[in-house]
Formats: structure tokens, sequence, C-alpha cells
């Protein structure tokens, strides 16, 4: 059982303060064993707290970002699962999944994740799944009207990984979940 | 010459416990065989060991105590001899037959003890004897250790209520009369200590005092122990006496040490009672002795007992301790002109502290505290003692703590005029310290006037105060200092849009005072603020008949513009230009053609004229095109200019690979989802064949330039939108196209020239197995897949 954690869209300070106090009191150190980061944290204090939770830090580049070196887009396995992590301002049109679904075969990847839209969505198809974890604070979008905070937790098991989405709704921490299974790994063959 | 001193009072020392111990071994054998009058002889012997004048008050102390050990056994022995049948009155005399005034005195305290729980003499009269006795002995160490031990053996034979020794002539009174007269006679001792010897061995002596004290406090403490003395007694006869000859003694050791005992040993009700009198003897005290201490200590105490439960607070009120603590601070202040700035500023922190405990409700006391400091600080200018600012960032923190919310503190009127005070460094911090309990307690402020009030307040993180120089500031510190400001607007906040405005313009007039540096990190937050007012005027209604003055999205795009016009003073044209997108989205979102446009036009100038770095190129173009395809209220017209602008942009760039994936990017202007009338097939098949141009020079470059022909990832990426627009329906991409596409990929990465990319090709793949998909899924998209052959 690894515990991922997927979150971004941030933006502190310039659109939101801090993160909400509910999520906050749930993360923990030492419970977390990877976090990606889609980007637009802002600012290097949130690098360091997010590194406070968990050492295994993933971030790509949000065009709001102070740190300007991170990469455009990250790939990483964990277990069985090759995972995928790009903001997403680089993806036109913003939050269309054909466009996303390319830039997860271009990536190879199972899982992708991605930001930019600040709106949570999960989306399974033949390539794999689509996560967009949404803003954790909640912030502003042009894209999006009333953002609620969110983000993503990954149990993979094996073949198999839960997505439980934390969404702040009215004062309240409601969860859900989803599960995928990875049909057993294909070879990819070069032609 | 020091160590040589020591050195000798260890011999000395060690000397008198010899002989002390010699005495004691034959004093123990006469006990033995019952000799009472060996006893006496060898018990005098010892205690002269105690006439020696050659002992440091430490060293004197050890001496002591093995003397004392030796007087409970020779206690115990008396008081056998009068079972046995000797009368205590006649051990009484005897005793007194010793040769030297010292032993004589010590064994008549030993015998006193004996006689008075004999029962065979009121307690009083023995005790008033003992007393009076003790004055043969001058010298102030001997005569101090003495009357301890006088103290130590009646402690527990005092006439108190309850007591064994109470009588009808026997009662409290005698045992507070003993008691004080004790302790003003070794007082007396005490002070006297400081006359002796050479003047340049003043710091010597009063080393020396200093460890003696605790036997003349022991007598105050024995005072408050005493059940008898109630708040009538202590009112009446204790405290009177004490104060006396803590004021007659004149001596500034003994003065500071006994005020504060007096505070700490008695019941704090005690001193609520009794609050004129104790606070004025404070002006009658020498001028050195450190009144502010004292006072301070006090305060703080009686803090506590007002913090420890709500019962006692309207004793406060009762006794009016405000008023009278005020008035004797003020007091003191004015006999003592000289005092240091930060004695003043600790008294009346004290005070304020003191004040929040008792009096929260009373916000007119507190600022009546900080009225008096706003007084005593105003002609001396920006303060430059260190302890003394720190002490203001208490005095200034302690409201904030208290009512956990800076709008109260915004209240007293006389906050911000301490602040003036500070110098740059120190308002800085505190504006800290007041940005830091406002996210701590997540206090939304507002309204405008109270921003108005903020901002003045932490003005020295929001704008160069005067006298800085900008090169003492640390950069992360700044950039912390304006991160945290930053976040600080995020609580500007009113549910009222009228009221929101008001707040946007009075933070607006403040961070555009801040200098370049500032601004980037200030007109952010800023923009966001207004553009959430924006969507919220968005939802409601034009109201026709609404006034002139009232919001809107129009007044406040018009600021906006303004606003991020001024960061070109930085100068930050990537974030300017990302900012304006956002404006332009959101004018778009309000119908407002125009002002959308006019953003797209700042943005374009500044991608033009400002952003020439390929990297933040890249970005910014596709920002531009993905802001650009969501926009719905631009006419034809200005959709054309700015698409082709757009298109412009990305031929443009430097690399390669840039501008073919730009190219391609910018296929999907022509063709939106959501608008019919945005779905031009062909424009979109000529950005494709542009990308597919492009992507062919760069291979036929890089054949040049490195002898082989580089990765196919960009022919696969342009296939991935041939098939999207296929799949969309549009007309010109046809199965031939991606048919011969597959083929030129294909061929392409059989090619000897070619550089193997695992990448590039497991991207191929994962296309085919969609195509693939696509086939299978049957239906209408199974059918258009169909004669695509893999």
């Amino acid at each position: 059982m690894v515990l991922v954690l997927a979150l971004g869209d941030l933006h502190i300070p310039h659109r939101a303060a801090d993160l909400p106090p509910k999520f906050k009191s749930m993360l923990v150190p030492g419970k977390i064993q990877h976090i990606i980061c889609t980007g637009n944290l802002c600012i290097k204090e949130v690098q360091d707290y997010l590194k406070s939770l968990c050492p295994d830090l993933h971030i790509t580049r949000g065009e709001y970002d102070e740190e300007t070196r991170c990469p455009e887009t990250k790939t990483l396995t964990i277990g069985q699962f090759k995972l995928g992590l790009c903001h997403g301002h680089q993806v036109i049109p913003w939050g269309d999944l054909d466009s996303l679904a390319m830039l997860q075969r271009q990536l190879d990847v199972d899982i992708l994740v991605t930001g930019h839209t600040h709106q949570f969505t999960a989306y399974k198809h033949e390539g794999g799944v689509v996560i967009n974890p949404g803003s954790a604070t909640g912030a502003y979008s042009s894209i999006t009207y009333d953002v609620n905070p969110s983000f993503v937790l990954m149990d993979i098991d094996g073949l198999r990984v839960v997505v439980y989405v934390y969404e702040l709704i009215d004062g309240e921490v409601k969860v859900d979940k989803i599960d995928f299974k990875k049909t057993t790994a294909t070879t990819h063959s070069a032609h | 010459m020091i160590a040589d001193g020591v050195e000798d009072e260890e011999k000395w020392l060690a000397a008198g416990i010899a002989g002390l111990q010699q005495n004691a071994f034959y004093m123990h054998r006469a006990l033995d065989s019952n000799n009472l009058r060996d006893a006496l002889k060898y018990s005098a012997q010892m205690l002269s060991e105690l006439r020696t004048s050659r002992l440091s008050p430490h060293k004197y102390y050890e001496l002591y105590m093995r003397a004392f050990d030796e007087l409970r056994k020779l206690e115990m022995f008396f008081k056998e001899e009068t079972r046995r049948g000797c009368s205590i009155i006649d051990l009484y005399e005897l005793v007194q037959h010793a040769g030297n005034i010292l032993p004589r005195l010590y064994l008549l305290c030993t015998v006193g003890s004996v006689y008075i729980k004999s029962k065979e003499a009121p307690a009083k009269d023995v005790l008033k004897d003992l007393v009076e006795m003790c004055r043969g002995i001058q010298n102030p160490v001997r005569g101090l250790f003495l009357r301890s031990y006088l103290a130590q053996v009646s402690r527990d034979k005092l006439p108190d209520i309850g007591s064994e020794y109470e009588g009808d002539a026997d009662t409290v009174v005698d045992a507070v009369e003993f008691v004080l007269q004790n302790f003003t006679e070794m007082n007396k001792l005490w002070v006297r200590m400081q006359q002796q010897g050479p003047a340049r061995e003043k710091e010597k002596r009063e080393k020396e005092r200093s460890e003696l004290r605790d036997l003349v406090g022991k007598n105050l403490h024995v005072l408050s122990q005493i059940e008898g003395v109630d708040l009538d007694m202590y009112k009446d006869t204790v405290l009177p006496r004490i104060l006396e000859q803590v004021v007659n003694c004149k001596d500034e050791l003994a003065q500071y040490y006994l005020m504060d005992c007096i505070i700490q040993v008695f019941p704090d009700e005690y001193h609520l009672q009794t609050l004129d009198v104790l606070l004025g003897a404070f002006p009658q005290l020498q001028p050195t002795v450190d009144i502010k201490t004292v006072l301070s200590r006090l305060m703080e105490r009686l803090s506590n007992y007002a913090a420890s439960s709500a019962d006692v607070l309207p004793e406060f009120l009762q006794v009016e301790a405000f008023l009278k603590l005020n008035n004797a601070i003020g007091k003191v202040i004015e006999a003592q002109p000289d005092m240091p700035i930060l004695g003043v500023i600790t008294l009346y922190s004290s005070l304020l502290t003191f004040t929040l405990h008792v009096h929260p409700d009373r916000l007119d006391y507190a600022d009546q505290v900080l009225g008096a400091c706003v007084r005593k600080l105003s002609g001396k200018g920006k303060l430059e003692d260190n302890k003394a600012t720190k002490q203001i960032v208490a005095l200034l923190s302690a409201p904030l703590e208290k009512y956990n919310d800076i709008v109260t503190a915004l209240k007293l009127s006389n906050y911000p005029r301490v602040m003036e005070y500070l110098d740059s460094e120190t308002n800085k911090v505190m504006a800290t310290v007041i940005i830091q309990s406002i996210m701590k307690n997540k206090t939304h402020i507002s309204t405008a006037d109270r921003v108005e009030a903020l901002f003045e307040l932490i003005k020295g993180l929001i704008k160069d105060l005067d006298g800085t120089l900008d090169d003492e500031v640390d950069e992360d510190d700044f950039k912390e200092e304006q991160n945290s400001v930053s976040r600080l607007i995020q609580m500007l906040y009113n549910d009222d849009p009228e009221e929101m405005f008001k707040i946007i313009c009075t933070v607006r007039k403040h961070i555009l005072a801040g200098g370049p540096k500032r601004l980037s990190f200030t007109v952010p937050p800023l923009v966001f603020s207004s553009l959430k007012l924006v969507r919220q005027l968005q939802g409601r209604e034009e109201n026709p008949f609404g006034e002139e003055e009232s919001t809107t999205p129009k007044k406040i795009f018009q600021l906006l513009n303004q606003t991020v016009e001024t960061l070109s003073n930085v100068p930050a044209p990537e974030l300017a230009l990302q900012l304006y997108l956002q404006c332009a989205e959101a004018a778009n979102d309000c119908d407002l053609e125009p002002v959308a446009y006019e953003f797209f036009t700042q943005a374009y100038i500044l991608y033009e004229e400002e952003i020439s770095d390929s990297r933040a190129q890249v970005t910014a173009i596709h920002l531009i095109i993905g802001t650009l395809q969501r926009m719905h209220v631009f006419g034809v017209e200005n959709r054309d200019t700015l698409t082709h602008k757009a298109t412009g942009y990305s031929a443009k760039l430097l690399k390669k690979p840039d501008q073919c994936r730009a190219v391609y990017a910018c296929s999907h202007l022509f063709w939106v989802d959501d608008q019919d009338n945005v779905k031009d097939g062909e424009r979109v098949l000529l950005c494709l064949k542009r990308a597919l141009r492009i992507a062919n020079a760069a291979q036929q470059m890089s054949n040049a330039a490195r002898g082989s022909t580089g990765s196919v990832t960009l022919f696969v990426e342009i296939l991935n939108k041939y098939l999207y627009f296929f799949e969309k329906g549009n007309p010109q991409i046809t199965v031939a196209a991606i048919q011969s596409l597959l083929e030129l990929i294909t061929t392409e990465m059989q090619s000897d020239s070619s550089t193997p990319d695992p990448a590039a090709d497991a991207f191929f793949a994962s296309t085919l197995r969609y195509i693939e998909f696509q086939k299978q899924k049957g239906g209408a998209v199974g059918e258009k897949y169909e004669p695509i052959k893999v």
C-alpha cells in the first residue's frame, strides 16, 4: 500500500492565504510516501511545507511559480504504475480530455495528473486515467467558478489504484473514491 | 592576594570546626554522665567558636549549622534535667554565668525554648526577655545569626490563635510584637554592615549582605504564616511597622529586597486592600532603588490574581486598583525625571497587562495607559535603545494577544501614536506581529476605514519610511515580509460590493506608494481580489436605476488596467501579461468586448516589446493561445486580428520544436466545440500543415547540423492532432491525409539516419493502440476509423 498525495494550484499568497485548516490537520508528516504537485504553489514556503510532509516531492512548473527551474513535465514509476505530471497550461484547449489523452500517450503513462483548471476531475479511458486534483486552497480561477478546495490521495496496491478525492464543501470535508484496475502490463514494442 | 584570603578563610573555618567538634565531644560525655556543670562549660567553649570575626557570612553559616545541631542535643538534655527535678528558672539563671556574651545568649535562647515549652511562664514574657537580651550583640554577622537562631527555636512556640501557648496573657498580638521586634533589630544590623570596612570594599560587602538577606526576610515569612494575622491586623499593625522600618533605614539594598519580600509573602487580597499604603511607601524610598521592578512585580502578581478567578474582579473595582496604580506610577516617574525610557516603558507595560486582565472591557483604560506612554515618549524622537524598543513591542503585542482581534486594538486611539516612536526596523517587527495575529485568528478586516487604519500601522512594510537604506534589507527577509503582506490582502473582505470596492481602492492607494520592489508582491493579490468582486457583480442584473457612483465591473476593469500598468515600473512584463490575460477572460465573461480587446492589446504589446527570453515566450504564447481559444465575446474582425497575431508569434519562436507545437496549438483557435461559428476546417488544416512543414524543416536542419534526422516525436504529435479534428468531424481532415502521415512516420522511424528514440516509439505505439481501440468501439466512431490501416 503506497500513498501518493496529488495536489496543486494553491496560488499562495496571490490568491489564497493558506491551506484550509481542516486540510492542514489531515496532512500529517510520515503518513504519505510520495507527493506530486501540479504546480502554481507559488512560493518557496509552500514547497518547504510540502517537503516537511514527505521528502519525496515532485513538482512541475506552473506559470505563476516563483521557482522557475522545475520541469514542464515529469514521469515517475510507483509500484506497477507509471505516473505523469504536468501543470496543464501547456495543453490546449485547457481541460480538454482528448488533448490531455494525447499528452498521456506521449508520456506513455498509466495515470496522468494535471491541474490549471482548479476543477477536480477523474477520467478513465482506454489508455489510462487522467486526474485533476483541483485547487487545494480553492483559489480563484478564470476557468472554473465556485472552486471548492480539493486534493487527491491515491492508494497504489499492485495493479489496483484507489483514488480518494477530498473536497471542502460548505465547511465540511467530503470524501469520494474511485477504483481503477490496470490490466496486466503489456509490453511496448517499437516498430 | 584574594586567593590567599580565601585560602586563609578555609583554614580558619577548618580550625573553627575542629574546635567546635572537640568541645562537642566533651559536651556529649558530660551529657551522658548527666554532668550539668561540665555540659555548660564545654557547650560554652564550643559556642565560643562563633565569636570569630574572620569568616565571611557564607563560611560562618557552615560553622553556625554545626553549632545548631549540637544545641539541639543540649536542648533535649535540658528538658531531661527539668524532668529530673531541676528548676527551669534556675537553669535560666545558671546559663547566664557563661563568661562571654555570645555563648551566654545562645545558651539562654536554648533554655528559653525549654522554658516556654514548660509553660511555667507566659510565652510572651520569655520571648520579650530574649529578644531584648540579644541586643547585647551589635556585630552584624554574629548578631544576625544569633537572632536567626532565636527565630528558629521560637517558631513553633508563638502564642498564635489555636496554639497551645495562647492564653489570657498571651495573644497573637504578643507573637506579632515579638517577631516585629526581632525583624527590626535584624534589619538594623543588616544595614549597619554597609557602613563597615573601607569604601573600596563596597562591592564585597554588598555581596556578603546579599548572602544574608534571607535571614532578615524570614521574619516576614513567619509573620505571613501566623494564623492570627488577619487583614485588620495586617493593615493596622504589621504593614505599617514593616514599612516604617523599611523607609527609615534609608538603605537601598534593604529597601529593594524588603519591598519585594512584602509583595511576595503576603496574600494578594491583602495587597489590594492596602494598596494606598503600599504604594504610598514607594516615593519615600531612596532614589536609587529599582522601584520599577518592584512595582512591575506587584502588578504582575495582581494580574495573575485577577486571572485566577472571575470572583475576585469586583474587589479590584471596589478598591479602584487601576486608578491607584496609574497614579502611583505617574508619581514615581515624576519623582525620577532621569529614569531611563526603558524603565518607563516597563512600568506601563506591566500596567497595561494588569489592565487587560482586570478590566478587559475597559478599552478606555488601556488607551489611557498608552496615552501616558505617548506623553512620556514625546519630545524624545525615535527610540534607539534596543531594550526599550523590545519593551514597546511587548507593550503593543499585549492587546493583540488579549483581544485576539486587531479590530479591537485599532480602536485604541493611542496605539498608532506609540508606533510612531519606533525606528523603522522595529516598526517592521511590530507590523509583522500584527499581521501574524490577523493570520492566526483569521480575522477579516471588513471596512475601508479599518483597512486604512491597519495600513497606517503597518506602513513600515508597505513602503520605505524615511531613513531606510535599500541595501540594509536582506533579500530573503524582504520576500518573507512582502509575502505576508500579500497574504494579508486576502483577509480584507466584505460581502457588500460597494464596501469591497472601497477596500480595494484603499489598498491600491497604499501599495502603489510602495515602490517598484514591492509591486510584484502586492499587485497580484489585489488584482485577484478585484476579479473576485467582478465575478460577484456578474451574477447581478445591471440596475438601470442604480446610482452613478455604484460599482460596476467596468469601473473595476478600469482600475485594474491602471493597476497592472504599474508593473512596468518594476519591470515585470511576464507577470503583467499573465494578469492582463486573466482580466481579459473576466471581461469576456462580462460580455465587455472592447474591454477584453484592450487587455489583449496590452498583453500583445508586452509580448512584442518586453518579453525576449525564449522560455518565457513559450509560456506566454501558451497562455495567449489558451485564453484566446476560450474567448466568445469577440466579433469576427477582432478575433481574426488577435488570432492572426498569435499564429504569427508562434511561427517566430526561436526553436523549431517550440514553433511547431505553438502552431499546431493555434489550430484550436479555429475550432471551438461550443461555438458553432468558430469551426473553420480549412484554417485548422492550414495550421496543421504549417506545423508539418516546420517539423520537416527541423528534421532537415538536424540532418545538416548533426548528421541524423532527430526524433519523430513532433510528427506523432501532429498525427494525434489530425486524429483529434478527424474525430470532431472536420471535413478537411481526410483518411488519406492521416494514412500518409502514418506512412511518413513509419518510414522516418525505419530510416538509417534517424536517431532511435524509445519515447517516440512508445508514443507512436500508444497512438496506434488508440486507433485500434476507436475501431473496436463500433458505432459511428468505429465506422470513421475503419478505413485507417495501421
